[in-house]
């Protein structure tokens, strides 16, 4: 029965090959403007980490001072930690596993003749990042705490970085020079880029950056080396303390709970943590501002979707429903112009049942012709947006499930647009219109 | 026009007639914002920076730390790069241009009184206090970036100072910073209070935009520091014909490494002024492109599905439409009657979509930073849709003004 209501559908569609073309067309725009920019989402909302992403949490705690403001275009200092927190954190180890971390950027200078020297990002980090983020070592091993301790001059290298500094992937033991000092490579690590780059400070580009060197966060801030992103004081630092400064945040904090206990009992080891330092006097704010947020729940936080993007997505669906409101328009004006076939094959015993499955084929037939053009049409959407200049852009490639996601969209879309003509079409009373005729 | 007869044949065809309203007002509701959108952003690009944008280029170079002098190094630079030819004039300056996003603002207070209370609560807010930016650079900035002073007179060589160590005795402010600081007064001579400093106003510039922008209210807010860079890392900015911008991008390269190797110029950061605003507006400019595409989608699908059910229609009722003929009806008569009924079904769609944008429009206004949208949007974008729809709905009208009375004597 299927094949002779694929038989009816074609035969029926070609009857009218414009208004089926316009049909696909109309259909196809509106999926593939859709998917473009679903796709899109979907990549920059992705799962950094997957796998490790749900052991991962960030603890805040809010030091501000009660009368701070901040005007609205400023970043918020309390999204990150001062020294003095991240090492009284550190040292508590209530966690599995934490790190204390800040970017930066720095001038390299290959060892091998005839390069010039370039600027690089890297991480300045305690011993804990490798294990907790699972980077893989190609060669040789992370810092121990004792080197954090010690503030040894050690680095790792990315994959890539030892390539362009050595020639070779193989540099353990080799003396890298960074900024304005000689580091002993003691560990290579496999390329690792997560997107975004959820451990980095927010004001940065999280979408583009990748870490090319570590260096223990001790080392940094003894020689005072440059951090990136948002550094923000408050209050006057007498001491002129710099980075080991109490009213000056510019850490990121990581830590690694295995089980809903630990996540609360972290929590609570926060709350404790801050009413102590409130009693200290050192804060001023309610303990209970302190906050832990999972690794997908501080990106929600950070909201790192652009404005645009989002209203680009709104555009088109907008687009894909007025394209759905035209075919149902049109779908329901074609069949209801058969009313005189319906009726016939009605009065010749067919149930409604059957009218309406043989016109919901012909629509799912729409369907998969504009789900097919939507999809290349998509693709296309994406050659664009990876074009863009934004840092987002490279990371626009459809996957397996976004590609059946589209097709599924869009005979989903044309059965549904389907539906209403079809169900008007099979309520024809066959007498009536056979009288008409 | 007789009208009743039309509203009974949309009545039989209530399903069909309202689905095609709502997606003309679905359109509707969509393109008055899509193009109030396009407005907003086209005004954001266009924006004037007060500088001879077309005639500048800069070079970007960094000096490897601790090797000499800056002072020296700079003034050997500038000496090489002047001596290319085309090049008119070159300054250096720290980093700050229009829309350049290195932003460095400060507080800044129009009096004593002002300052004090701004101090007391930690913020400028409701005190007369403004954050502008500031601009710094070697002597012969304003000529170089092509300014307009329009009172007061340039920087001496007396006025400068080497470095952010102490601030100058002098400045220069833009005529936006001028009137919202000292409104109704005259601005030369004025005193700036910037916490334990004070400088005083020598010049007013017609416009300098600020190198990140916040709200077109602010944006003009700069001043100008004689000031010269004092820091390995430096921005050149060359002025020469349009023409000659790449070539002397190219020779201005050469002749920094040439002046010392021990530097970095990377080819990523020369670029005309142009390019480096086209790089400002790029999320701007891609937005635009997207928005346009999306209104015309948007139309073009509107149109077909009128276009469509038109026909539709004309095929269904030829039959009538000949009994309609035979009976003394004109084609013109037939032409109208589907130009009525198509402005009918368009007009209540607009309608229905002048209301549908407004609400759109306040939704976008809650969600995203999106402006009230002014009313006379609305009776455009019908008035679009109109048209659109008239135009439409012609070819099958004319089809059916065609169908011969004889049709009625037929049967099927």
């Amino acid at each position: 029965m299927f094949g002779y209501y694929l038989d009816l559908a074609v035969c029926s569609l070609r009857r009218n090959p414009i208004l089926t073309g316009l049909m696909v067309l109309a259909i196809g725009l509106g999926i593939g403007a859709s998917m473009t920019m679903i796709t899109v989402l979907h990549v920059m909302t992705n799962d950094p980490l997957p796998g490790r992403s749900a052991h991962l949490y960030t603890p805040h705690l809010d030091p501000l001072p009660l009368d701070y403001s901040r005007g609205s275009d400023s970043p918020d200092p309390s999204d990150n930690l001062t020294w003095p927190d991240a090492m009284a954190l550190l040292q508590a180890k209530r966690a599995v596993r934490q790190a204390a971390m800040a970017g930066g950027t720095m001038l390299v200078r290959p060892a091998q003749a005839g390069l010039q020297p370039f600027y690089a990002a890297g991480r300045y980090a305690t011993a804990d990042i490798f294990a907790m983020f699972g980077l893989r070592f190609e060669y040789g091993g992370g810092w121990s705490a004792a080197d954090d301790a010690a503030g040894t001059h050690v680095a790792v290298l990315s994959d890539t970085m030892a390539r362009k500094l050595f020639g070779r992937t193989d540099a353990v033991g080799l003396a890298a020079h960074l900024g304005e000092q000689d580091y002993r490579v003691i560990g290579v690590v496999e390329e690792w880029a997560p997107a975004p780059q959820f451990y980095a400070d927010n004001t940065g580009s999280q979408y583009s950056d990748t870490d090319t060197y570590f260096l223990p966060l001790s080392v940094a801030v003894a020689n005072d080396l440059p951090v990136n992103g948002n550094q923000s004081g408050w209050g006057r630092d007498e001491a002129q303390s710099g980075k080991r400064g109490a009213a000056e945040s510019w850490l990121q904090y990581w830590v690694q709970l295995d089980t809903p206990a630990q996540v609360a009992g972290y929590r609570q080891y926060l709350v404790n943590y801050s009413a102590q330092q409130k009693a200290l006097g050192r804060f001023e704010r309610p303990p209970t501002n302190a906050a832990l947020y999972s690794l997908m729940g501080w990106l929600t936080h950070l909201n790192l979707v652009p404005n645009d993007v989002q209203l680009q997505l709104w555009l088109a669906l907008g687009f894909l429903f007025v394209c759905m409101l035209n075919i149902v328009a049109l779908l329901l004006a074609k069949f209801l112009r058969r009313g005189g076939e319906i009726s016939v094959r009605r009065a010749l015993g067919a149930r409604r049942r059957d009218i309406f499955l043989q016109l919901g084929v012909e629509s799912a037939l729409i369907g998969v012709a504009g789900g097919a053009l939507g999809l290349v049409i998509a693709q296309l959407g994406l050659w664009s947006v990876r074009h863009r200049q934004d840092d987002y852009a490279r990371l626009a490639q459809m996957d397996s499930s976004m590609l059946a996601g589209t097709f599924a969209l869009a005979v989903l879309a044309s059965v549904l647009a389907g539906l209403l003509p079809a169900w008007r079409a099979c309520r024809i009373t066959p007498a009536l219109q056979l009288k008409a005729q | 026009m007789e009208l009743r007869p039309i509203l009974s044949t949309l009545r039989r065809h209530k399903l069909t007639a309202s689905l095609l309203v709502l997606q003309v007002a679905f359109t509707c509701a969509i393109v008055c914002n899509v193009v109030f959108m396009v407005v907003q952003r086209v005004q954001r690009v266009s924006v004037p920076t007060g500088i001879a944008e077309a005639e500048l280029s800069i070079i970007h170079s960094s000096g490897f730390a601790g090797d000499d002098n800056p002072q020296a190094r700079h003034a050997t630079d500038l000496a090489a790069l002047r001596a290319i030819p085309g090049v008119r004039s070159a300054v250096a300056l720290s980093y700050a241009l229009p829309l350049d996003h290195s932003d460095s603002s400060y507080g800044v207070c129009p009096d004593a009184a002002s300052m004090q209370r701004a101090m007391q609560q930690r913020s400028g807010e409701g005190t007369g206090c403004l954050q502008p930016s500031m601009f710094d650079g070697t002597a012969g900035l304003i000529g170089t970036l092509g300014l307009r002073l329009v009172a007061g007179r340039d920087f001496t060589p007396d006025d400068f100072v080497i470095g952010d160590a102490h601030k100058p005795a002098v400045a220069i402010i833009s005529q936006a910073l001028a009137q919202r600081l000292y409104p109704g007064q005259q601005p030369l001579g004025k005193t700036l209070y910037l916490g334990d400093a004070t400088i005083r106003v020598v010049g007013v510039v017609a416009r300098l935009l600020r190198p990140s922008l916040r709200t077109p209210a602010v944006d003009g807010d700069s001043m100008i520091w004689p000031q010269k860079p004092d820091r390995p890392a430096v921005t050149y900015v060359l002025r020469s014909a349009p023409a000659d911008r790449a070539r002397i991008l190219r020779e201005g390269r050469a002749a920094l490494l040439a002046a010392s190797p021990n530097r970095l110029v990377n080819p990523e950061r020369m670029e005309t002024y142009d390019q480096m605003r086209a790089r400002f507006f790029r999320r701007d400019t891609t937005m635009i492109g997207l928005l346009v595409a999306a209104g015309l989608g948007l139309l073009f699908v509107t149109v077909l599905g009128i276009a469509g059910l038109a026909s539709f229609w004309v095929q269904q009722r030829t039959r009538t439409i000949g009994i309609r003929r035979a009976i003394g009806a004109t084609r013109g008569d037939i032409l109208r009657y589907f130009h009525t009924e198509n402005g009918l079904i368009v007009g209540a769609g607009c309608l229905l979509g002048m209301v549908l944008a407004l609400v759109l429009n306040l939704g976008l206004l809650h969600f995203y930073e999106v402006q009230r949208m002014p009313l006379f949007y609305l009776p455009f974008g019908a008035l679009l849709l109109g048209m659109l729809g008239q135009g439409a709905v012609l070819t099958p009208a004319l089809r059916a003004a065609r169908v011969s009375p004889v049709v009625a004597t037929r049967s099927v």
